[in-house]
């Protein structure tokens, strides 16, 4: 049994909110240098190397790497004997607050989708999942909506071939086109219900960004490049820096895929407590 | 490579092509969706705009809070496409030029055209670094919005990429 109180998750939430806006994740930075190294169209090549810059400003100068600090997404992993004194919920939604209120970002929230209203800081959406263990893991991801605006949901015949499962995933990037601060970072949830297909989408994109040798992501990535959007638009082979994919069981008469674009500032943090 | 300078001068505007570079110094105004909004309701009363908008450049962007020290936080451009059902309007009053990230609505292009503007891209993304081309902000209208609000900036040596130029010729196709 662990016990952690409510205020110590504060803290930490607060931490991971500025280091995850101000400091590009070395994973990221990695993928984005291979892509200025090999790239050929001189546009697409200052562009990358536009990037680069931004992210050393960035964590130079404790700035935000993007003005859209966007809607904070928590993933909290809390095992089965960990104990929280206080209120958990409230705990991470005060961290946001103050880690925003701290890297002097964005007001981006509204609190109705509907009414508006003023715009603050005190808001995220945040998924729980009970695992075995007695440690308290958090994940920021500051979601822009540039990007956020552009993810697809399509429920599939269960006889769907993969062709043409690759076949949309290709499409929903192309028909984000250059909206969303290409090269992108693509995630992909396939299985589950419609709503957790999404959730694997963008749970996929807390991942590392690796290259798997899966036929279906190598496909993807090519396909995805072959498109000539390129960084900003502007042509060139890096549309997209990694598909990663996350999938789960599902029923025997569906298979729902779900996509959820990144831009290239791909943002998270995590803690473990 | 080109330089333009505020005030706008009509050469400057017509002689842009679409995929050059340019850079510009001076004076824009910085406002994305609610503004738009605000601003479209308010020509459609008949209603003056709050500021002259004839000769002028928008910038799509919502900056994050100034930290202390500092001129503007990040502050890069926002996607162009949602101010699109507004912009025809703000064109015909007298807006020139356009800053932003991503494509057009075909009604935006054949506004453009017509009006002889041009549309100019800003390095997506990259809202740190475009902080360094900004001198002065200044509070304009609109201050209940928060990062809405229309600011004026000044800036100096912003790069810019013409998406769209006044010929309707786009980058994208």
């Amino acid at each position: 049994m662990k016990v952690i109180k409510a205020e110590k998750i504060t803290k930490v939430v607060s931490d991971l909110c500025v280091k995850a806006n101000c400091v590009l994740r070395k994973d990221v930075l990695r993928k984005i240098r291979a892509a200025y190294l090999s790239e050929k169209n001189k546009k697409a090549k200052a562009a990358l190397l536009a990037i680069i810059n931004n992210a050393q400003i960035a964590q130079k100068e404790k700035l935000a790497i993007c003005q859209d600090t966007g809607l904070p997404f928590v993933f909290i992993e809390m095992g089965q004997g960990v104990k929280i004194i206080g209120n958990l919920k409230q705990a991470v939604i005060r961290g946001i607050a103050q880690g925003y209120k701290k890297g002097n970002f964005r007001e981006s929230i509204v609190s109705h989708p509907l009414k508006r209203g003023k715009s603050h800081y005190s808001g995220a959406v945040i998924n729980t999942d009970i695992v075995t263990g007695n440690s308290l893991k958090i994940t920021v991801l500051p979601k822009g909506f540039g990007c956020e605006n552009k993810s697809q949901i399509k429920m599939f015949n269960p006889t769907a071939s993969s062709g043409e499962i690759k076949k949309f995933i290709i499409e929903v990037v192309k028909s984000a086109g250059a909206d969303a601060c290409p090269p992108y970072v693509v995630g992909v949830g396939i299985g589950g219900t419609a709503d957790y297909a999404s959730l694997l989408a963008k749970k996929a994109l807390i991942n590392k960004l690796t290259t798997y040798n899966l036929r279906l992501t190598t496909d993807l990535l090519k396909g995805i490049n072959n498109l000539n959007i390129g960084p900003m638009g502007l042509g060139g082979k890096a549309t997209c820096l990694a598909v990663n994919i996350e999938h789960y069981p599902t029923h025997i008469a569906g298979l729902p895929v779900a996509v959820n674009i990144s831009c290239h500032a791909l943002r998270s943090a995590s803690a473990k407590l | 490579m080109k330089t333009i300078k505020t005030p706008l001068n009509e050469k400057d505007i017509l002689n842009l092509k679409m995929g050059e570079v340019v850079i510009l110094s001076g004076e824009i105004y910085i406002a994305r969706d609610q503004a738009h909004k605000r601003m479209f309701e308010v020509i459609k009363k008949g209603k003056k705009l709050p500021f002259d908008i004839r000769n002028q450049i928008i910038y799509y962007c919502g900056p994050t809070k100034t930290p202390k020290g500092k001129i503007i936080g990040s502050c890069g451009p926002t996607t162009s496409l949602r101010m699109d059902e507004f912009t025809p309007a703000l064109l015909k009053k007298g807006l020139r030029l356009m800053i932003g990230k991503g494509d057009r609505s075909k009604e935006v292009k054949k506004a453009i055209r017509k009006f002889r503007a041009a549309y100019l891209l800003a390095p997506a993304g990259c809202g740190a670094l475009i902080s360094k081309y900004v001198r002065k902000a200044k509070p304009v209208a609109y201050s209940d919005l928060g990062p809405e609000q229309i600011l004026k900036l000044e800036v100096k040596d912003f790069p810019l990429i013409v998406g769209i130029d006044s010929k309707g010729r786009n980058i994208y196709g």
